[in-house]
């Protein structure tokens, strides 16, 4: 089996997710400059709502395929609700606050959703219906599946459906004019706090799908699967430049790669054996081709926070960012 | 009276900008508020577009006052602002930007008025998918412009459109400006250039502080000996 390839099918897979959970935090943070940082808890709830709707009909004797979209059906405007309200009830009146402020609460948010998360679903691993049978293809000595290829699939289209909104319609135009200088947005007749509440909607939108498909991916779901995801689809925003949409789509990608690498290769990279002079300080360990491996893929989670802040320390602005962002 | 402007106050914090003027704008004309650097001018204007407070007095515009009207409401019925400094969306495309300004029309003319703006202003047509950032200053003025006509504008009001400008391109937009009254639409001009704007204008305001203190016909402020020795930069009569 080639590692390298299967990382990097491994990482495409997960860096397309984190590309379409990094939209939402960068069209946000493009339009009024808040890192949201309750997004993660939107691809949660996302996750859940298909969890149980799925789970409830799973008797019904529906096809898989339409089983899943049902949860899909109402993960989406279930979410799309948690963003407007977010938006309408937590950050519009701060809205003229010390920056500051709105970053907290954005904290804030991310906590009480949680928590109503964790009281609605209970604070367990839950199992993620496996209801559609995984196809194994095997390509150049690496396996895919159609798991894989249908995240990969739909994550293209909906930031292929994304760019085409923001840079082909009247609403996209508003966002990005909103985004440059709200204040001559309205002038031009665009109601400012619908392009707003617009962007937190479709932001959630995409999330909610993005939960869904970490769910099936990795089969299981639980109350705190956001926070994790979400501040690694911010590094993924930083890393491309926060406020840039294709910036976000880049880096979420490249994120995913470097973390599915590093997890594949740390093992090997640390194993202390493979050092002459530390393999005779450890000879006991290493003898007949035994190992002492320093760090295993389950620092897994370690690489996509390392990436940030080497892109805080030399490139703030990110990979295709222009302007160096404020602080907090 | 197209716009009235009745006992207008603006503060901000505890400063009062305008501290209670009148002004009257006809259909048709083409009205100039001169005045000095923080005399309360573009206090005025940002006022009258909803985006300064109006802390007392009224905004009519049209016979409506416009006191409860958000910000996003005035182009749709007319009133439309070119903002000080330009305010062109330096990353939207020279055609976004026009675009932008015809966002409150849902007629179908809108093609038909981007046509016009580019016949009568042809470097947007030689630039229009060129971000707008990459133009130079006539040009983002000239952009700003036509994107406010974009609206088909009843009131246009112009917020210091040479600042920042070289003489030449001054005339031209000051002869551009004398083109857009003459096709019929009411102009409320803010310039600290007071010569020019004097020279376009029907009428005009001279705001000294916060307040109104000179109005008239604009040849009679021309001529006026406190207008020349303030702001015509004339030895004193």
């Amino acid at each position: 089996m080639d590692i390298f390839l299967q990382q990097v099918i491994n990482g495409l897979t997960l860096g397309s997710v984190y590309a379409v959970v990094a939209l939402g935090y960068t069209m946000v943070y493009g339009i009024i400059q808040l890192i949201n940082f309750a997004h993660g808890e939107v691809v949660m709830i996302g996750a859940m709502v298909a969890f149980s709707v799925i789970t409830a009909l799973a008797g019904a004797g529906l096809p898989p395929l339409a089983l899943v979209l049902l949860g899909v059906g109402c993960a989406v405007p279930v979410c799309m609700l948690v963003g407007y309200a977010m938006e309408r009830l937590a950050y519009r009146p701060l809205r003229r606050a010390p920056r500051l402020a709105p970053l907290i609460t954005a904290i804030g948010v991310s906590i009480i959703l949680q928590h109503l998360a964790m009281l609605v679903w209970t604070r367990n691993v839950i199992a993620f219906p496996q209801i559609i049978q995984t196809e194994i293809y095997t390509l150049a000595g690496a396996t895919v599946t159609s798991v894989q290829l249908a995240i990969v699939a739909l994550c293209v289209t909906m930031m292929a459906g994304l760019a085409w909104l923001v840079y082909r319609t009247r609403l996209g135009t508003a966002m990005r004019a909103t985004a440059q200088n709200p204040q001559v947005a309205g002038l031009m007749g665009v109601d400012i706090n619908r392009v707003i509440a617009a962007t937190f909607v479709i932001g959630a939108a995409l999330a909610a799908v993005a939960g869904v498909m970490v769910g099936t991916y990795y089969g299981i779901a639980q109350y705190t699967m956001g926070s994790i995801l979400g501040l690694k689809a911010f590094a993924a925003a930083v890393l491309g430049g926060i406020g840039n949409i294709p910036g976000a789509m880049v880096g979420g990608v490249l994120l995913g790669i470097v973390e599915a690498l590093g997890a594949g290769y740390i093992g090997d990279l640390t194993d202390l054996c493979q050092y002459g002079w530390l393999a005779g300080l450890l000879a006991e360990h290493c003898a007949e081709g035994g190992h002492f491996i320093l760090f295993g893929s389950n620092y897994q989670d370690v690489f996509a926070f390392v990436v940030l802040i080497l892109v805080l320390v030399f490139r703030p602005s990110g990979l295709l960012g222009e302007r160096v962002g404020d602080r907090a | 009276m197209l716009l009235e402007v009745n006992g207008l106050e603006v503060r901000y914090g505890g400063i009062r900008a305008v501290k209670g003027i009148e002004l009257a704008i006809e259909v048709g004309e083409l009205v100039c508020l001169i005045g000095a650097n923080g005399a309360g001018k573009s206090s005025t204007l940002r006022a009258i577009c909803g985006l300064a407070p109006v802390h007392a007095g009224s905004v009519r515009y049209g016979g409506v006052d416009l006191a409860a009207a958000p910000v996003h409401e005035r182009p749709r019925r007319g009133l439309v602002m070119v903002p000080e400094g330009r305010g062109i969306f330096a990353q939207l495309t020279v055609e976004e930007n026009l675009a932008m300004g015809a966002f409150s029309r849902d007629d179908a003319d809108v093609a038909g008025d981007l046509e016009r703006q580019f016949e009568s202003f042809p470097r947007l047509r030689e630039r229009r998918l060129q971000t707008a950032g990459t133009l130079s200053g006539g040009e983002q003025q000239m952009l700003a412009i036509a994107r406010a006509l974009m609206a088909r504008p009843r009131l246009l009001l112009l917020d210091e459109p040479s600042m920042g400008l070289a003489p030449r391109l001054v005339a031209r937009i000051f002869a551009i400006v004398r083109e857009i009254a003459a096709q019929g639409v009411t102009i409320l001009l803010v310039e600290q250039n007071a010569r020019l704007a004097l020279e376009v204008a029907d009428r005009g305001y001279v705001m000294e502080s916060g307040a109104i203190a000179l109005a008239g016909a604009a040849p009679q402020l021309l001529a006026d000996p406190r207008v020349r020795a303030a702001y015509l930069g004339e030895g004193a009569a």
